[in-house]
């Protein structure tokens, strides 16, 4: 079984192909980095696969079944420059929002999932803060609560654009660890990575994208200057060293 | 004789009244949406667009609330279409559509009989309320905070994460074309208090306002709500006793009320922020 089997994916803007030709098959139950250089269209994958953008694609199967029968368990953590801080919502309420796609139109969310969206909240250390409004935390805190909010959704897959942004070292780690425990529970967890520093370290498989997939495959096998190059157009041993650095 | 008395003894007043506190509650919670979404300046032309859809029903002689609906949705639809299949920005479009709407609604005007029509359209003139104007009030007011009771958790989600929103099959476009629907019914609703012109006063200033002073859409739309019905009593009350226009009286009421909070708001007034600033210096 795959978490997603994505077949001959392809998204274009006007003229220019933003993702071309992609075809993917990623393992369940595992942590799946996607890395590439700016503008590879790491986002815009994620994007078309939750049909949020206008895509061809041949076939598309996530955790075996159609996009549409499986929506509800599928979780998607924005980039950060994509949410309004300032919204007069408090971290409470965010991760209620993860029982929204259970409910249908004019139910309310029940006791339990209230209970049970506090629960969520414990798992992620941040049930001192759920009184709060959301801008007044942490990045790192923010990213929790947005994981929490995945839980509270039980979702099986697990779509993180760019989590590390922003936020300090001690809250990567944490959020890391996260996401492992999720892994031994069963679920997948896909993110998107900007860079590839800690990627051997962080993932079990890894997507190489620059506008087209270039390598898919467990990270001591990516991380070679035989795909580092020509998915960053650099000579690799620099960009390893950056890496490192 | 004092407004109070006034109240009591005229019928007129009383209906000015009813229609005014109307106009302030929804115009408060559909304002709160407004500004979260970052759709201020639609709503102030969405209010304008629906002038030639009231003057085309009136040389029709339907119910005007059929033309505003259908010229504002056009235009909320024309700003789409233009901002999504060109290069031109989301609040140019607003800009070109909403004018054009404007401008075609005065010239349709100018065929109507009187031009003090078109003056209390613009302008509003509460006083002259009819009672089948206020019933059409309230109706619309029981429309809009169904609409607002019922929608709450799609309105709530699509507004603060509308990715997440799409992601698990909520029709976001929907949501956005319901609420230009709600947007025209609120601003008919509110021809005979404020006026066209003003509309989008009413829309922002008591939901800003209650945006400086929680930090829970829930108690921000009853906080605007309550901003919104101040503001119109309070405004009617200049406007019946200084004889003043009351779409005007009842703007710049609600004006203070920002001012002050805008100052004084424990949360996020200046003061506040002031001091903030200060001691992270």
């Amino acid at each position: 079984m795959y978490a997603l089997d994505v077949d001959r994916l392809t998204v274009s803007y006007f003229d220019t192909h933003a993702l071309d030709d992609v075809s993917v098959r990623l393992p369940v139950a595992s942590l799946i980095g996607i890395i590439g250089p700016n503008g590879a269209g790491k986002s815009t994958f994620l994007k078309a696969v939750l049909g949020l953008i206008p895509a061809r694609i041949e076939q598309l199967r996530v955790l075996d079944q159609s996009l549409e029968a499986v929506r509800s368990r599928v979780a998607y953590v924005p980039q950060r420059s994509a949410i309004d801080w300032d919204f007069p919502v408090r971290v409470q309420d965010v991760v209620l929002m993860g029982c929204y796609p259970k409910l249908g139109l004019f139910k309310r969310p029940s006791k339990a999932q209230k209970v049970f969206a506090m629960e969520c909240l414990e798992r992620v250390g941040m049930s001192d803060h759920a009184e709060r409004q959301i801008g007044e935390l942490s990045g790192g805190q923010q990213q929790r609560v947005f994981l929490a909010r995945a839980l509270a959704q039980e979702a099986e897959l697990l779509l993180l654009d760019e989590p590390f942004v922003g936020i300090d070292v001690a809250s990567e780690q944490m959020i890391i660890e996260l996401l492992r425990t999720l892994r031994a529970e069963g679920r997948t967890i896909v993110v998107v990575h900007h860079d590839l520093h800690k990627a051997e370290d962080y993932f079990d498989t890894l997507m190489l994208l620059n506008k087209q997939l270039i390598a898919v495959g467990p990270p001591s096998d990516i991380l070679t200057p035989e795909w580092l190059e020509p998915a960053y157009g650099l000579p690799l041993f620099e960009r390893r060293k950056e890496g490192q650095g | 004789m004092t407004f109070i008395e006034a109240l009591l003894q005229y019928e007129f007043l009383q209906k000015a009244m009813i229609t005014a506190v109307m106009v302030g509650i929804i115009c408060g919670v559909i304002g709160c949406f407004i500004i979260l979404r970052g759709m201020s300046l639609m709503g102030d032309a969405i209010s304008h667009a629906v002038l030639p859809g009231v003057a085309i029903s009136y040389l029709l002689g339907i119910n005007f609330l059929i033309g505003a609906v259908v010229t504002g949705l056009v235009t909320a639809l024309g700003i789409g279409f233009v901002s999504q299949n060109s290069r031109i920005k989301n609040d140019t479009a607003i800009g070109i559509m909403f004018t054009s709407a404007f401008a075609l609604g005065i010239i349709l005007i100018s065929f109507l009989r009187s031009s003090s029509d078109l003056y209390h359209i613009l302008f509003g003139n509460v006083l002259a309320v009819r009672p089948s104007d206020m019933w059409m009030t309230v109706i619309i007011g029981l429309i809009v905070l169904g609409g607002i009771f019922f929608f709450y958790k799609e309105l709530l989600i699509s507004s603060f994460d509308p990715t997440m929103a799409q992601a698990y099959g909520l029709s976001t476009r929907w949501i956005h074309y319901g609420l230009m629907t709600l947007l025209t019914l609120v601003t008919v609703a509110s021809l005979q208090t404020v006026g066209i012109i003003l509309v989008v006063a009413m829309l922002i200033t008591p939901a800003a306002t209650a945006y400086l002073l929680t930090n829970r859409l829930s108690r921000m739309l009853f906080l605007a709500a309550g901003f919104g019905t101040f503001s119109a009593i309070v405004g009617l009350y200049f406007s019946f006793t200084y004889n003043l226009s009351s779409g005007a009286s009842i703007v710049l009421v609600a004006t203070t009320l920002f001012a002050l909070v805008f100052v004084f708001s424990p949360r996020h007034g200046l003061m506040r922020h002031r001091k903030r600033k200060e001691s992270t210096v």
